[in-house]
């Protein structure tokens, strides 16, 4: 394909082929089918440009069902083969699909460092709050006091939240979608695309057979209005039926208020480009039951990448010492000449 | 005129706290002999601690040199000569000392407080500890602070450099010439031209010293090494090693991504590396050594060469990840720079106890190829070997050197770049109807190498078992049997591009010793000795693990009896066993933590003889 020729695709395109083998009605259907979608629409990189890298889980069947290269590779390690792979080769764009066991559980160090280093890598963590491949026990995003399989008193574990630990990496592109809003997650994916650097992307999934409606009371139809807030830069957190409510600052948290009562330089006007942390980490405070629950870009801020300064610096090595000649590296100065007898 | 006498070969030791620059003065001495014309080997033995408590036993460091007129395999069993910086370095060294051996000593240290921390009950120059040895005490504090008198450095620093005095003491009675130290010297203190100065006039008071005093009877005279002709220097293994990872991205003309997590005793391949950002060599400081593999993996995936280093405790974690190379039919280079275990074990000592590991320590029949280099200096060819084979059999190679490899150093012959044969690497760039990543290569059987970016080849790969051929996720039994049995059979054909094991002595007999990796030059000049004294002994030494070059049963058969001396309990001896009906294998096996001395793999052969 020469460069000026344009890239037309259609979902189809992503379309692997092979038999999806999730739970019917799992809500990896409608992620895979955006995914798909959303790759047709972002024409900017070539089919054969995108590698999809996941580590175990359901979700991690992932690359099995895209058109792409793909690697299914083993429990937490993607975001760490990820990193190998955009540094071996910039020109990929590099997505990671996990799971709140695969990437919070066996891979949080991998996540973590991952996200401060900043590595230009697509990140997609499947939230269902529950481990169901190995079928049913509670996951470390799984509510307190939560009754599985391995928790038949409930569990004792305190949760991890994956977008406070995103944030705490300082994470430069920092998201949440749910699968029960596929145009809503096709705008989330399309920002995380067009990121230039990490890009940490939460979908709550809804596990149809061991979590069934974890999340409905915060995205469920009857309940979103009140419970859920859809993020929109420079403007204020608004929700409720009609958008009655908003969120301001209370001291050193976050409150609600009436929108029609509250004056207007009260209001908290969303900024994902804070180049503080410390906003979008208040953000991610926000949790049901006792505050609605954001969606949308928590974060979006520009760094430079990783890999981009692996190459920066390459660039100046080479420019300051030329480009690596292996003779004079293995003839030192302390190099000594035998002769030839006679 | 001093007294001068002609001896073959001499053995060093220098021994001090850890802080006393013990290495650095080995070093220095080695550089110097080195290009003085004499054949060098080396070993530095340090604690693992950074600074131990000054003056006590663990905090002791050493570094052994043996230079010699004659090719030398090792850095000597037992020293000519020890140089001790303080009791506590006397304690921990005298017992290697040879009877009648010089024994050179900081009198000056022997203070009672230091006496007492490095437990001697009584003063060792005071009663008879020392009466085996021909001791030459010297005052090396205050001579070196007589000598830096006038120096600009402050009063605390003059003590440490009480070193190069010991330095130059031990060049003026080898008749060493002075000029590398000088320029060395200069060239490190560019930016603190005070203390070069002080290091410089302790050298040169260190040489003087020796021409005045009248306690050294004489001087002596290691003549050149019959050396064949060419350019060396000096080369540690890990030098080697990393100097050979830059030579496969250029013999490939491929990148390599080096994924590593700092540990002892494999840093120094990451330091040397990181410094070389002009070549197409990215190197990648991980979170841990689970991610070091992960990168290496993804660069591979990716088409680059994907290369990871580290030591027994971080294969343990690696497993897991080198199973997916195995499984994906990946290249993948594993370096392995064996010390003492299990678990952390003695970070900082030699050890070859890896090797099962290496073979098994994976789930499932997870079959990968095994080098290990035998010099300091091969490392470089072996390294470059490994990336051959990983990438020609899609394949995860371990390379296994040692903590003795690694840290100890001989001359290097250097190769010529252009004589080096090129590491050919195909990537498929079209398919006829839908690409199929899991057909093989009739000869080897590796996979394809499509990598990303190519339009048309998109293929998924994992670790969940493969179709054959499609390489489409199956869990068909045939077909797990069937990709069992290819992945086995292709690390067994990497035997018909391996060179054949050789045969040092007669081809048949009573007696042959069989080693493999660090220990080749401890095993060959036992064995060389003993041929020498007339006995029917012959050697053979493995690089190739797995797997064994295609004679070597035939060699075994050749012989009464294997022997199979490993720093191990016996991890070779297994796979000669396993391998090899019919053949008759002993093993001598000891674990100090320190190379075998070439008496006591001498004693052992005896035993068998």
């Amino acid at each position: 394909m020469t460069a000026t020729e344009a890239l037309h695709y259609s979902k189809e395109d992503f379309i692997s082929g092979a038999d999806v083998r999730w739970c019917p009605g799992c809500g990896d259907y409608a992620i895979l089918s955006v995914m798909q979608k959303t790759l047709a629409d972002v024409t900017a990189t070539a089919r054969e440009n995108h590698v999809f890298v996941s580590g175990i889980g359901c979700s991690s069947r992932f690359p099995y069902y895209m058109n792409t290269y793909g690697f299914h590779t083993i429990h937490g390690r993607a975001p760490a083969i990820a990193t190998g792979l955009k540094c071996a080769r910039p020109e990929l764009t590099v997505w990671v699909v996990t799971g709140d066991g695969d990437g919070l559980s066996i891979g949080g160090n991998h996540l973590i460092h991952c996200l401060r280093r900043n590595v230009d890598l697509k990140i997609i963590l499947v939230n269902n709050q529950i481990y169901g491949l190995t079928k049913g026990q509670y996951s470390p995003t799984s509510e307190k006091g939560k009754v599985t399989k391995s928790s038949p008193y409930g569990t004792i574990d305190y949760p991890i939240h994956p977008l406070c630990v995103a944030i705490a990496a300082e994470a430069s592109f920092v998201a949440r979608t749910v699968d029960s809003d596929p145009r809503h997650m096709g705008q989330i994916l399309s920002r995380a695309y067009k990121h230039k650097g990490s890009a940490f992307v939460e979908i709550y999934q809804n596990c149809i057979i061991f979590n069934k409606d974890a999340f409905v009371p915060v995205t469920g139809r009857e309940n979103r209005d009140d419970r859920a807030i859809y993020l929109e830069n420079g403007k204020p957190l608004v929700f409720g039926k009609g958008g009655t409510k908003a969120i301001v600052m209370n001291g050193l948290d976050l409150g609600e208020t009436d929108l029609a009562a509250a004056k207007k330089e009260s209001l908290l006007i969303h900024n994902e480009s804070d180049p503080s942390p410390a906003y979008a980490y208040l953000l991610t405070q926000m949790e049901y039951p006792r505050m609605p629950v954001p969606f949308g870009v928590f974060r979006a801020i520009e760094k430079p990448t990783y890999d981009g300064m692996l190459d920066e610096q390459a660039k100046w090595a080479r420019e300051k010492k030329g480009t690596g000649n292996l003779r004079d590296v293995l003839y030192t100065e302390d190099v000594w000449t035998v002769a030839k007898k006679g | 005129m001093r007294k001068e006498k002609e001896v073959d070969a001499v053995t060093i030791r220098f021994a001090g706290d850890s802080g006393d620059g013990m290495q650095l003065t080995g070093d220095q001495f080695t550089d110097t002999s080195a290009l003085m014309g004499n054949d060098i080997a080396t070993l530095p033995d340090f604690p693992a601690e950074i600074r131990a408590p000054q003056g006590t036993l663990p905090g002791v460091s050493s570094f052994q040199i043996q230079f010699s007129k004659n090719d030398i395999y090792t850095a000597g069993d037992a020293p000519d000569v020890l140089v001790v910086m303080n009791p506590a370095a006397l304690k921990v060294n005298l017992n290697d000392l040879v009877k009648g051996g010089l024994l050179v000593l900081n009198s000056d240290s022997f203070s009672d407080d230091n006496l007492k921390k490095a437990g001697w009950k009584s003063n060792p120059l005071a009663d008879s500890s020392l009466k085996d040895y021909s001791v030459l005490q010297v005052p090396l504090s205050s001579l070196t602070r007589n000598a830096l008198t006038g120096s600009k450095i402050k009063y605390s620093e003059v003590d440490r450099c009480k070193n190069f005095f010991a330095l130059g003491l031990m060049f003026w009675m080898y008749g060493r010439s002075l000029d590398h130290t000088v320029q060395w010297v200069n060239e490190k203190f560019a930016k603190k031209p005070e203390v070069a100065e002080a290091n410089l006039m302790a050298l040169k008071a260190g040489y003087h010293y020796g021409d005045i005093t009248e306690t050294i009877p004489s001087r002596y005279v290691v003549k050149k090494a019959d050396i064949s002709p060419g350019t060396y220097r000096k080369i540690t293994g890990n030098e080697a090693t990393a100097l050979g990872i830059l030579a496969a991205s250029e013999l490939t003309g491929k990148t390599v991504l080096y994924g590593s997590y700092p540990i002892t005793p494999a840093s120094d391949i990451l330091h040397e590396l990181s410094r070389h950002k002009n070549f197409k060599v990215k190197t990648f400081q991980a979170e841990d050594e689970i991610a070091a593999c992960g990168a290496a993996l993804g660069a591979s995936f990716g088409g680059q060469i994907g290369v990871t280093a580290t030591s027994g405790p971080g294969v343990c974690l690696k497993s897991e990840m080198i199973n997916l190379a195995v499984m994906a039919e990946l290249p993948l280079v594993i370096l392995d720079v064996q010390r003492g275990g299990p678990s952390t074990g003695l970070p900082t000592k030699t050890e070859q106890a890896d090797l099962l590991q290496a073979m098994f320590g994976r789930n499932g029949d997870s079959p990968v190829a095994i080098l290990a280099p035998s010099t300091p200096a091969n490392c470089f060819d072996f390294i470059i070997e490994a990336v051959r084979l990983a990438t020609q059999y899609m394949t995860p190679v371990f390379f296994l050197s040692d903590g003795y490899l690694a840290n100890g150093a001989e001359p290097w012959k250097l190769p010529e770049m252009d004589k080096l044969p090129k590491i050919k690497i195909e990537h498929p760039k079209t398919s006829d109807g839908p690409f199929l990543p899991f057909v093989r290569d009739e000869k080897t059987l590796a996979r394809p190498w499509a990598v990303p970016g190519t339009p048309g080849l998109e293929h998924r790969i994992g670790g969940i078992e493969k179709a054959d051929r499609t390489g489409g996720v199956s869990y068909d039994p045939e077909n797990h049997h069937r990709m069992t049995v290819l992945r086995r059979e292709k690390i067994r054909r990497i035997a018909e591009t391996i060179p054949p094991a050789e045969v040092f002595g007669e081809k048949k007999g009573k007696l042959l010793v069989l080693g493999w990796g660090g220990t080749y030059g401890t095993i060959r000049a036992a064995v060389d000795e003993l041929q020498k004294e007339g006995k029917k002994v012959s050697a053979c030494h493995l690089n190739y693990l797995n797997p064994f070059p295609k004679n070597l049963g035939a060699i075994l058969k050749s012989f009464e009896t294997i022997l199979i001396p490993e720093i191990n309990m016996g991890n070779l001896l297994f796979l000669v066993r396993a391998e090899f009906e019919g053949v008759h294998a002993a093993g001598y096996n000891r674990v100090t933590g320190q190379p075998f001395k070439i008496r006591e793999i001498k004693e052992v052969i005896e035993k068998h003889l």
